[in-house]
């Protein structure tokens, strides 16, 4: 029932632009002409596909070059074939504002040109590499041509605002607290925000490139580095996309750790973040409330899991680490001394008016600006984008238990932090079930190599979002292109938008609100 | 505003005393400059935090001083906004490319003396990244580098007993 927009939409299709179906379940492959890339991307908008990721890959003289769309909980891959001699293609960040930073990633990595792009500045490319060479080509070397010491990258054209009284504020790359770098620039009239452009890509490390050529189990560990507080799902993504390549599935014991150590990132994240929150509104007893609850957390992730922040636990085929009867009794104390807990602070923080006063109207994101740029997770969540890829594409374990998706539709920070909330509440209720779900089996599934050219499609919930990653195979088991899209790629945009008409001092809630990786976004 | 006072009360104190590092715990840690702080810095060290490209990990654990049980400003010492203020960089992540002249402005504007501490496996040796055409691998590629502290990422003890060894108790 739920593919049916699918087959519809190819008919309509059929008059327009032929498609040719490669299906490789779970995950349809459609391929078309690239001429037709921009003219799909405007009747994928008219039926209302989400679009999800995009990523290219070369093999041999020529480039692939896919999009991936969502709807209903269907994904759908669209592929295109472009030659090696002057790779261009019809922009789709025309129609759709979310392909806007990954086409211009995807043009300064590969050198695939865009032709009609909105925004042709380059974006993850500075000054590391030198102009008309291109780091994700198979012909240039991991190790590059470095110099000695890399310039900064000074010559980017910011939009300029001219006017009595407008000034500039250039922040980062190195900010004035314990966070990761990246530039902003404001432009301001008084206290008020005109306008604010993201400039990131500063700890670009080359994750994609470093890939190529790794085992299975190599890949795994650096997945679990992309982002450090995504460990669990950028991990997961990853082992799902190379288990899908495998054809092998997972023992249910295996898939239910996976599913409890994802929740206990998720929970350990919010209540990192909620603190932070009402820390950059100066209400500190938030703060310390919520470390100390958040350091609890992270110590008995440490004593049952063995690491505090779960890297390294997913591995592929399954987990390195089980869960014993006498841990699920720890779990769940603690998750009862959890929730007695947080109803004491939660009802401390609902209650104080100063609180309300900075967090409700402001860094409002209108529904329909979350809806154009795809904005995910908590960020989505609180202006009304229900979607969840672990209730509505359901994958193990969560397609045994009742996934809760908490929902706001205020779209200020308010909101962000009461989703916040509320995911904590459903992820207690969704660890308990899945410790309910527990069977005695194996925890890894013996890993089979792939065949070659096999390629696979990870997709998870992370604690920021839906995560997707790719992977294809060479014929040796080893990686041969990795793409991992964190939510924060989609979600930094949206921070662009929701400061507007805000005041410059609450640009850090506003940041922290949303929180954006940057490690996530740079790759 | 009772109930945050009630909160506070019945939280109560959770801080924990740290053992300090015995001495061939601090020699494992590679602290030979101890003694030099001792006398330059009469046991307080301010810190500046510098991300040079890490994945974000060891930014969670150093937050992680700051909270209750460990405290770490009860020992004199704290995080402070610009380099301009602090004795000591605190280094993590490869340093990618992209930040390398930003971390070495950071080194030139921290007044000396001063001391460089790389955190985490990929600042100590380049860890899971290395060194490529976007990173240039361990923070001593690119800056002097005086204390290192492993891990990945270090726990907010191991942290701990690397700060401790910079400063007289």
């Amino acid at each position: 029932m739920k593919a049916d927009w699918a087959t519809d939409f190819l008919n309509q299709l059929s008059a327009d632009i032929s498609v040719a179906q490669h299906n490789a379940p779970p995950n349809a492959v459609w391929q078309i002409e690239s001429r037709h890339w921009q003219r799909f991307a405007e009747l994928a908008c008219r039926q209302q596909l989400r679009w999800a990721a995009g990523w290219a890959e070369q093999l041999a003289g020529e480039f692939l070059v896919n999009t991936c769309f969502e709807k209903q909980g269907v994904y759908i891959v669209l592929r295109t074939i472009i030659g090696g001699a002057k790779p261009e293609l019809p922009s789709q960040a025309t129609v759709y504002p979310a392909a806007n930073r990954s086409e211009r990633h995807t043009q300064d990595m590969f050198g695939i040109r865009f032709s009609g792009h909105p925004d042709n500045r380059k974006w993850t490319r500075h000054q590391a590499w030198p102009r008309h060479s291109y780091p994700l080509r198979k012909d240039f070397p991991v190790q590059g041509e470095p110099q000695d010491i890399t310039p900064p990258d000074m010559d980017y054209p910011f939009i300029k605002a001219h006017g009595a009284g407008v000034y500039e504020i250039p922040v980062g790359p190195v900010h004035a607290g314990i966070i990761e770098p990246g530039h902003f620039r404001f432009q301001a009239v008084g206290e008020l925000i005109l306008n604010l452009e993201e400039r990131l890509g500063y700890v670009h490390k080359g994750i994609e490139k470093i890939a190529e050529g790794r085992t299975p189990e190599a890949l795994a560990r650096l997945a679990g580095r992309i982002s450090g507080d995504t460990t669990v799902g950028h991990c997961w993504a990853a082992c799902r996309a190379m288990e899908q390549a495998a054809e092998i599935s997972i023992p249910p014991r295996a898939a239910v750790i996976r599913g409890i150590l994802a929740e206990r990132e998720r929970i350990a994240n919010h209540l990192g973040d909620i603190g932070a929150i009402c820390n950059d509104v100066a209400f500190v007893f938030a703060q310390m409330q919520f470390t100390r609850l958040r350091e609890q957390w992270l110590r008995n992730n440490a004593n049952v899991f063995g690491h505090r922040l779960l890297m390294d636990r997913i591995i592929p085929g399954g987990v390195a680490c089980d869960v014993s009867e006498n841990d699920c009794i720890v779990i769940k104390q603690e998750i009862t001394r959890l929730r007695k807990e947080l109803s004491e602070v939660i009802t401390a923080l609902d209650l104080n008016s100063s609180l309300e006063d900075r967090l409700y109207t402001a860094g409002f994101l209108a529904p329909e600006i979350a809806a154009a740029f795809s904005a995910l997770g908590y960020v989505g969540r609180a202006s009304g984008q229900r979607f969840d890829v672990r209730k509505n594409a359901p994958y193990a374990p969560y397609d045994r238990v009742k996934v809760r998706v908490p929902l706001e539709t205020q779209g200020d920070i308010a909101s962000r932090f009461w989703v916040r909330d509320k995911e904590i509440n459903a992820s207690l209720h969704l660890i308990e079930d899945l410790i309910d779900q527990l069977a005695d089996g194996a925890l890894v599934t013996e890993w089979r190599a792939p065949k070659a050219d096999s390629e696979g499609l990870g997709i998870v919930e992370g604690w920021r979002g839906e995560i997707v990653s790719f992977i294809r195979f060479d014929g040796d088991n080893k990686i041969a292109r990795f793409y991992p899209r964190d939510p924060s790629m989609l979600n930094w945009p949206v921070l662009e938008k929701l400061v507007l008409n805000n005041i410059v001092p609450d640009f850090p809630v506003c940041n922290k609100s949303l929180n954006g990786s940057y490690s996530g976004n740079d790759l | 505003m009772l109930r945050l006072f009630r909160k506070i009360l019945k939280t109560g104190i959770v801080t924990e005393r740290v053992k300090r590092p015995g001495d061939d715990e601090l020699e494992r840690l590679g602290i030979e400059i101890k003694r030099h702080i001792d006398k330059r810095f009469s046991g307080s060290i301010a810190i500046r935090e510098v991300d040079a490209g890490s994945c974000n990990g060891c930014e969670l654990e150093i937050h992680a001083l700051n909270n209750p049980y460990y405290d770490i400003e009860r020992f004199g010492i704290h995080f402070v906004a610009s380099p301009r203020h602090a004795d000591v960089l605190l280094v993590t992540g490869p340093v990618s490319r992209h930040m390398q002249t930003a971390l070495l402005r950071t080194y030139t504007a921290t007044p000396d003396p001063k001391w460089v501490i790389a955190v985490g496996d990929c600042a100590v040796c380049g860890g899971e990244f290395g060194v490529s055409y976007a990173s240039c691998g361990a923070v001593a590629n690119v800056i002097p580098v005086d204390v290192t502290i492993p891990g990945c990422p270090p726990t907010p003890l191991a942290l701990i007993k690397g700060l401790l060894g910079l400063i007289k108790k």
